[in-house]
Formats: C-alpha cells, sequence, structure tokens
C-alpha cells in the first residue's frame, strides 16, 4: 500500500481489483459461451435433421388412369398367366406414355412435349408396379384403372424445392417443358405430394430409382441384429459382472481379466469388424452380409459396455443383503441369485438399454461384415432368413444413401436418421424411466 | 437325422434325467442334503455337458476328416484363372450342402447320382431351386463333391451316435450318483461358477482374438509386403495389380492431423463447459445442460458423418472456396481436414467435459476454501489451485478422447476425402487410417493381395496406439482417483 492509496476509501475499487473483477468476468463467460456452443451445435444437428429428413416421408404421387390394353399385355387373350408373364415391363411403359396423352387432351393442358416425355415424369419403377398388379389380377386386362404412381425424383425434388426452373436447363434429367407440365398437373390434382408409408416400410432401390428406396428392410435387419446382441449380451455380461464382483479371487488372472474389459471398451469399433471379418466370415465362414454375424460383432462390442454398468449395479447393492442371506444359511450363489440379482436387476437393465442403443447407431464394424452396398430387395419372410440372409441395418443403409452423393438420396438419408434417432431416443427415455421408478437408494 | 431332431433328442433325454433325479430322491426330504431340485438339476447337466464338450472337440478335429482330404485332393487344373484352392473347397462346400438340402427336400436323389449323371440338369435343378449359383459344375469339382458328401454323412452319422451315447451315458452316470446324502447343490453350484468364470474369460479370448487375426494376418502381408515400405515409405498408392506402394506414414499424419483438429475443438470448449458446469452454474442450469452435452456423445457417428459431407463442408466451403465470401480459394472439395476435425471435435465436446467434471468435483472443497481465504478470486482459485490439482485426471480424459478421435471411423469415410498425403493445410482432403481400412477391406480385391491383407497391418497398428493411450490415461486417471479418497 503507497501513501496514496491510504487516504482513499476501503470502499473505491482499486485499479487492481476492478483488473481482477473483470478477468473474473472474462473467465465466467468463457464458461458460458463453451456451454453456448456446446448447444447451439446440438440445436445446430436437430434442425438440420429435422429439416433435411421430414421430405424424405413426403413424396409426390401421380394418379393415372390407365387403360389396360389386350393387345398389348395378352395378345391371344386367352389369359394365361405364363404367356402374360413373356411381357416384360417394357411392354407395360407405352401404357403410361398413351395414359398421359390421353390426359393432356382430355383437360385440354397446352403442351409441346409429346408423350414419352410426359411419361418420364413418373418412376422407372412405375411399369413393373403395373405388371405386378395387372398379374396379381389379370381380370384387369381391357379395363381403365386407375393407378396411383411414384413420380421420378426429379419431379419430386421440384414440388419440394430441390429442383428449380433454373438449375433444370442443365439437367438432362428433366426439361422445363416438362416442369410446366407438372405445374398443370399440380393445379389439376392429377399431381400431389402425400405421405409416403413405403419409405418406412419399403426395401432400399438401385441408385436410378431414389424415388423408390425405403429403410423397413434395414429396419427388420437393425431388428433381428438387436435380438442376438441382447440373447447374448446381456446373459454373458451378467455373468462375468457376477463372477469378477462376488466370486473371483483377489489374483492376478482377475486384474488382468478387469484391465483387459477396461481396455475393450475404449477400443476403436471398427477393431471390432476386423475381428469378425477375420474370424466369423474368414474362418468360420459365415455367410457374409448376414445379421447374426453382425449381432456376433456387436455383443462383443457392447459386452465391455453392459460388465461394467451391471458391476456398478452390483456394486450399488449393500452387503447387509448378502450377509442376511448368508445368515439364513443360504449358500454364496443363492444369496447372489436369489437377493442380489433382483435388486440390481433395474441398473442392469438400464445399462443393458444404453448398451444396445450404442451398437444400434453403430455402422463402422459392420460395413467390413459386408453390409455395405445394395443387399436386400425383399423382407425376409423366415426367421432363419432374416438372421441369415443378407441385409442391410438402418445405419449402414443411411451411409449407402449418403455414399450416392445424390441430393434425392441425401434426403433419404437424413429421412432414416430420423428414424434412427425415434428409436434411440425412445430406447434411452426407457433407461432413465426405468432408473427413475426403480431406483433404490439405500 | 437332422440337426434339429439332435438336439431335440438330447432335450428329451435332459428333461427326463432331471425329473428322474428329483424322483429318485423323493420321499427321503428329512434326509436330504440339498433341495430337491439340485437333485434334478445336478442329473440334467451330466446329461448336457458331455456332448457340448464332444460337439466342441468335434469342430476342431472334423476338418481333419471331411474337408482335409478333399482338398489335398484339388489340384491345379481344377482351379479357374484368379481363383485360389480354399476357393474351390468353398464351391465344393457349397455345391455339397446344395445336393444335400435337394436330396432332403426329394428334388433328387443323391444315392442315385453316379459319374454319369448329365451335371447341366443337376445344376439347373439346383439353381432353380435357389440352393447354389451358376448352373455349370465341373465333373473333376464334382468327383470330390460326392467323396465330400459321403465322407460329412459318414461323420454326422458318427457323431449322432456319438452325442446321444454321451448324453445317454452322462445322464445314467449323474443319476447313479445321486442319494440322498450326495452334496448336490455343492455340485451344481461349482459348475455354475465355472460357468460364469467362463463368461468372465470371454473378455480375455476377445482380446486374444483381436490381437491374433490382426497379427496373423499382418505376418502374411509382410510376406507379401516389404516392411521398410510400410513403417518408413512415403507413398500410399494401392494398385490392384500389383507394385503397390502401402506406406503407413502419410495416413497416420491425416490421422493425427485431424485429430489434432478435433482436440482442439474438443478440449478448450470441453474443460470450459467442465469448470463452468461444476464450479458456476446453479443446480438447475446443470441439471439440465450437463445431459443435453451428454447427447452429443450419444448420436450416432454416421449423422455426424452426413452432418460434415452434406452441411458443414459445403459451408466451409461457402467461405474459402473458390468464389466463396472470403473471396479467397484455399479450399477445392467440401471434404477436407478441417471439416472433419471440427466436427468430430463436436462429438468430443462431452467426453472432455463430462469426465473432466467429475474430476473438478473430485477436488476436495477445503483446497478452494484455503484459496478463498487467502482472497483470491473464484476464477483465481479455479486457475491456480482447482486446475493444477484436478490436471493429471483431465489430461487422462483427453487421452480418452484422442484415442477415440484416432479410431473414429464414419465422420472421417464421409468427411476427410480419400487422398493420401503429406500436407499441413488443413483445407485440404486427407485421409486416415480407419478410412482406408474400411476401403481395402470392402473393396473387390483378391482377399490374399497385399492391398487387402495391408489393411490387418494397419488394423493392428491402430489398435496398438490407441491400447498404449487408454492404458496410459486409466492408469492416470486411477491413480488420481485414489489421490483424494
Amino acid at each position: 500500500m503507497t501513501q496514496t492509496s491510504a487516504k482513499q476509501s476501503l470502499f473505491a475499487v482499486t485499479y487492481h481489483t476492478k483488473r481482477r473483477n473483470a478477468s473474473e468476468r472474462r473467465f465466467r463467460r468463457y464458461g458460458q459461451a463453451a456451454i453456448g456452443i456446446g448447444l447451439l451445435m446440438l440445436l445446430t444437428l436437430a434442425y438440420t435433421i429435422v429439416s433435411k429428413g421430414t421430405g424424405a416421408f413426403q413424396q409426390t404421387f401421380v394418379t393415372l388412369n390407365i387403360e389396360l390394353l389386350e393387345s398389348k399385355l395378352d395378345k391371344k387373350g386367352n389369359r394365361d398367366l405364363e404367356e402374360m408373364k413373356k411381357v416384360s415391363t417394357f411392354g407395360y411403359a407405352p401404357l403410361i406414355a398413351t395414359a398421359f396423352e390421353n390426359l393432356a387432351a382430355e383437360r385440354e393442358i397446352k403442351t409441346k412435349i409429346k408423350a414419352k416425355e410426359m411419361a418420364q415424369i413418373i418412376s422407372k419403377s412405375a411399369p413393373s408396379q403395373l405388371r405386378d398388379r395387372v398379374l396379381d389380377n389379370p381380370a384387369l386386362i381391357g379395363q381403365t384403372v386407375e393407378f396411383t404412381l411414384l413420380a421420378n425424383s426429379w419431379i419430386d425434388g421440384y414440388l419440394k424445392g430441390r429442383v428449380t426452373r433454373e438449375n433444370a436447363q442443365n439437367n438432362k434429367n428433366i426439361s422445363v417443358q416438362q416442369l410446366d407440365f407438372v405445374d398443370e398437373l399440380v393445379a389439376l390434382g392429377v399431381v400431389e405430394k402425400r405421405f409416403n408409408i413405403g419409405f418406412i416400410t419399403g426395401a432400399d432401390a438401385s441408385d436410378q430409382r431414389p424415388e423408390d428406396a425405403g429403410i423397413g428392410v434395414a429396419m427388420i435387419g437393425s431388428l433381428s441384429m438387436m435380438i442376438v446382441v441382447l440373447l447374448l449380451s446381456l446373459p454373458i455380461g451378467v455373468a462375468a459382472s457376477i463372477y469378477l464382483e462376488e466370486f473371483a479371487p483377489k489374483n492376478w488372472i482377475t486384474d488382468v481379466i478387469e484391465v483387459n474389459i477396461a481396455n475393450l471398451a475404449a477400443v476403436p469399433s471398427i477393431v471390432f469388424g476386423i475381428l469378425g471379418l477375420a474370424i466369423f466370415i474368414n474362418t468360420m465362414h459365415f455367410p457374409q452380409s448376414a445379421p447374426l454375424v453382425g449381432g456376433l460383432v456387436l455383443t462383443l462390442m457392447t459386452l465391455p459396455t453392459i460388465i461394467i454398468s451391471t458391476r456398478a449395479a452390483l456394486k450399488a447393492v449393500p452387503p447387509s443383503i448378502r450377509s442376511a442371506a448368508l445368515g439364513l444359511g443360504a449358500s454364496q450363489m443363492q444369496s447372489v441369485f436369489h437377493h442380489v440379482l433382483p435388486l440390481a436387476a433395474p441398473g442392469i437393465l438400464t445399462g443393458t438399454i444404453i448398451g444396445l442403443a450404442q451398437a444400434l447407431g453403430e455402422t463402422a464394424p459392420l460395413l467390413l461384415i459386408g453390409m455395405i452396398g445394395y443387399i436386400a430387395t425383399n423382407m425376409p419372410e423366415t426367421v432363419t432368413d432374416a438372421l441369415l440372409a443378407p441385409n442391410s441395418v438402418m445405419p449402414a443403409q443411411i451411409y449407402e444413401w449418403a455414399k450416392r452423393a445424390d441430393p434425392a438420396f441425401y434426403e433419404r438419408a437424413w429421412g432414416g436418421i430420423i428414424i434412427l434417432l425415434v428409436f434411440l431416443i425412445t430406447m434411452n427415455t426407457l433407461a432413465v424411466v426405468l432408473r427413475r421408478r426403480f431406483e433404490r437408494r439405500w | 437325422m437332422s440337426n434339429l431332431a439332435i438336439l431335440l433328442g438330447i432335450a428329451i433325454i435332459a428333461t427326463a434325467s432331471y425329473v428322474l433325479g428329483r424322483y429318485k430322491v423323493a420321499g427321503t426330504s428329512q434326509t436330504l442334503h440339498s433341495l430337491p431340485r439340485y437333485y434334478g438339476l445336478f442329473a440334467l447337466i451330466c446329461a448336457v455337458v458331455p456332448p457340448i464338450v464332444l460337439f466342441l472337440a468335434w469342430l476342431g478335429i472334423a476338418p481333419f476328416f471331411t474337408s482335409g482330404p478333399i482338398s489335398a485332393q484339388i489340384t491345379p487344373a481344377m482351379i479357374p484363372e484368379g481363383g485360389s484352392a480354399s476357393l474351390v473347397m468353398a464351391d465344393i462346400q457349397r455345391l455339397a450342402n446344395g445336393v444335400m438340402q435337394a436330396t432332403r427336400a426329394g428334388l433328387i436323389d443323391f444315392s442315385a447320382l453316379g459319374d454319369t449323371t448329365n451335371l447341366d440338369v443337376l445344376g439347373e435343378t439346383l439353381a432353380a431351386a435357389g440352393l447354389i449359383f451358376g448352373t455349370k459344375i465341373d465333373p473333376a469339382v464334382f468327383a470330390l463333391t460326392q467323396d465330400y458328401i459321403v465322407r460329412y454323412e459318414i461323420g454326422h452319422d458318427v457323431m449322432t451316435l456319438l452325442l446321444l451315447g454321451a448324453t445317454i451315458l452322462g445322464a445314467l452316470w449323474g443319476l447313479y450318483q445321486i442319494r440322498p446324502s450326495f452334496w448336490a447343490r455343492n455340485a451344481v453350484e461349482r459348475v455354475l461358477r465355472l460357468v460364469l468364470m467362463l463368461a468372465a474369460g470371454l473378455a480375455i479370448l476377445t482380446t486374444v482374438g483381436i490381437v491374433f487375426s490382426m497379427l496373423f494376418e499382418t505376418v502374411n502381408f509382410l510376406r507379401l509386403h516389404a516392411w521398410q515400405d510400410f513403417f518408413f515409405g512415403l507413398n500410399w498408392a494401392p494398385n490392384f495389380h500389383g507394385d503397390s506402394e502401402l506406406a503407413i506414414l502419410p495416413l497416420l499424419w491425416g490421422t493425427l492431423y485431424i485429430s489434432a483438429v478435433a482436440l482442439a475443438v474438443a478440449v478448450p470448449i470441453g474443460i470450459f463447459a467442465a469448470i463452468y458446469l461444476s464450479e458456476y452454474a446453479t443446480k438447475s442450469l446443470r441439471s439440465i445442460a450437463k445431459p443435453l452435452l451428454e447427447v452429443l456423445a450419444g448420436i450416432p457417428t454416421i449423422v455426424y458423418g452426413l452432418f460434415a459431407l452434406v452441411v458443414f463442408g459445403p459451408f466451409l466451403k461457402d467461405w474459402f472456396g473458390d468464389g466463396g465470401f472470403l473471396g479467397v480459394n484455399w479450399m477445392s472439395d467440401a471434404r477436407s481436414v478441417a471439416t472433419a476435425g471440427i466436427v468430430m471435435g463436436i462429438m468430443l465436446i462431452p467426453f472432455v467435459s463430462s469426465l473432466s467434471d467429475d474430476i473438478i468435483n473430485a477436488v476436495p472443497q477445503s483446497l478452494r476454501d484455503g484459496s478463498y481465504g487467502l482472497g483470491a478470486t473464484q476464477s483465481e482459485t479455479i486457475k491456480r489451485v482447482v486446475l493444477p490439482a484436478a490436471l493429471p485426471g483431465i489430461v487422462g480424459a483427453i487421452l480418452l478422447a484422442a484415442s477415440r478421435a484416432i479410431g473414429e471411423t464414419m465422420i472421417v469415410v464421409l468427411g476427410a476425402g480419400a487422398i493420401a498425403r503429406f500436407t499441413a493445410n488443413p483445407l485440404e482432403a486427407l485421409t486416415t487410417i480407419t478410412t482406408r481400412i474400411v476401403s481395402q477391406l470392402t473393396g473387390d480385391g483378391d482377399f490374399n493381395s497385399p492391398e487387402t491383407l495391408v489393411a490387418f497391418a494397419l488394423g493392428l497398428s491402430l489398435f496398438v496406439i490407441t491400447l498404449g493411450l487408454n492404458i496410459i490415461a486409466l492408469m492416470i486417471v486411477r491413480k488420481y482417483r485414489e489421490q483424494y479418497e
């Protein structure tokens, strides 16, 4: 303290104090900014997912009256199924063009484009859709039937604002005249956007038909895989935890196991994929891309997580419970299985659900065991098929769409993420509710 | 007998032995050592364990009897262009399975198939039933397949007899042991304990499996490729016609660079968030902000990858790319070190913040009180007392985040690009170890080529690096936790 400051009041803020207070405020603001950035990023992600993904649940459909000409589909007119099967999808395509021509004439739509170009606004999957319907019900031949067909992804993009007149000029897949024609059809209500259940239930489609691609089959793949993971990792994880927590003698073997589990929990997931490829597929010759193999790989990956949380749950049960059981003459095994385990069950379940949620979102190891590319076109029909037939899973399907580098597929990837996140949020909420509802404080 | 029937048979014998075991001690409850169900369980275990052990042994021995002698007979003439003996063997097994299934389904009669069979007709029949791919069957391969089927069926019959015999003998032995004075519960619990121990041992088995599966293929790789090039080469240029340059250094550079960018984002944000949450935040803010931040770690990495590729990369390019807002042309592709690194940094924030938060909370209040008593402000206390005390733990948290960043796959696969080189510009594309593992193992290359096998060497390197980081981090964290307990 110098002479001058002695004259000052104690309450007057000195230069040093000011600086220290400013630095205090600054420090606090850094902290607030850090949390703000974190939350902002979360918000950005959520906004991106919702704004980019909801489009996938809507799809543009075209309602058309198509005359199923007997002369084209069943030349001999004897409705012989084998003969009708010989008419390929190429035989059906002209019917759609004709239907458009009739529509334009009927509703007096002025356009310069030809019937063939009109038909191009329909998805490439439409002729086979027509064909399936006719082969299912040959009585339709000769009638004019109303069909609801998927529009081409470019038209869908136009209605969703992804394709504009400006960028259509440089696009060889779509012309401005076609867009004019679509505008007329939208005004007439022939072309409209509707909720697309096919996205949720359908299978992936080839890269020419984004409008036809769905995530349903991959969802079944994920489900079968999760069942495998649950059935394997829960019993093995609980058994391992019980041994380590209740029975293991304190020796170096136990130490090695414990260090091992802690390290396995932090091993990069792709390493488990390499393990799966080398052992399950190359050595044991399990089928590639099978959800069963994916389940085995993810079981190994999830086990450490489940073991760590199960041990914490077992540890939380007070020793008095064990002592009471032992005192009444139960064996150690009985005290664990009859008393400790039931009391730890909610904690174990919570940990298991969180472990499963982690496994559900995992992609990298599954790519290595062959869940990459355009894999399954049909729903598996039997349980064996669901486990062993090649299939994809939701995250791998999303990756596949992201790789195709087409805005129409990006939309589907985001839509798939919404569905994936719905599952994850449900599982995590369930875990939180379980914890809140059954957690006991001793 | 089909596999299902064998299983069913064992299940029936096991159930019967359980019932008989209980029945044998029924009515003697006065002198019984254990509860009756333990006697039943003991008999059941005696019935079930021998066939399981036998079956596992059979899995190890069977190839010497079935596929072993067959693959020894594969002549070079049978191996198609670009194939290998193991592929031919796989074909034989597939064909054999197809023939056996078709026989079971009644489509063909295997025992009636002679050498003179028209193979084209057989192939078409099998292909029509969806049992094999392709309809061409090579006569020489078919002869081996017939031999294989005969051996397989003999083996299968012998095995069926052995399994059922072992089950019955085991059950009888177990039932013979049972008498009221027998300590059934202790015997059952010993077995149960062994099962629990085996489950715990699976963790070790997994690690051993990881190490050996990669080590084995890495050795194969180093036999085909010079180790000097792998460890010290400077070029990554796989070429499926051979003569590839496969060096880990450029990949390691990409991995470390992207991880460094990620940590540069995650560490300051994570530590400041942890400090604010543990030292300043009110209880209500903490109870909301902490779980919300942790959501960032629960989002699947594919979501971050897509975000980097579709949103963040183009955003960066709008600023730094040609014709961008800044008027510079530093970025040619949306995929870059910064794209992947910054997005990965966001993902890592909770990894740093949660663990640091725990560690800061573990610093005893007395240290803070001492500092306040000497007149320090709150931030001075944090900077000079709390952080130094928590530093080792925070370093551990950062190391764990680093190991996570190095092993991260989906974000870099989608966001970092595929060019292996040494560049210091964060706006250029680079590639990492994990992306190369994915691309080498998901390609169409021959599995035994160095271009595919290199993925295992890369995987092993990745495993060693992350394992080292994890061990150091866990040691630091553990040591630190003990310090104040």
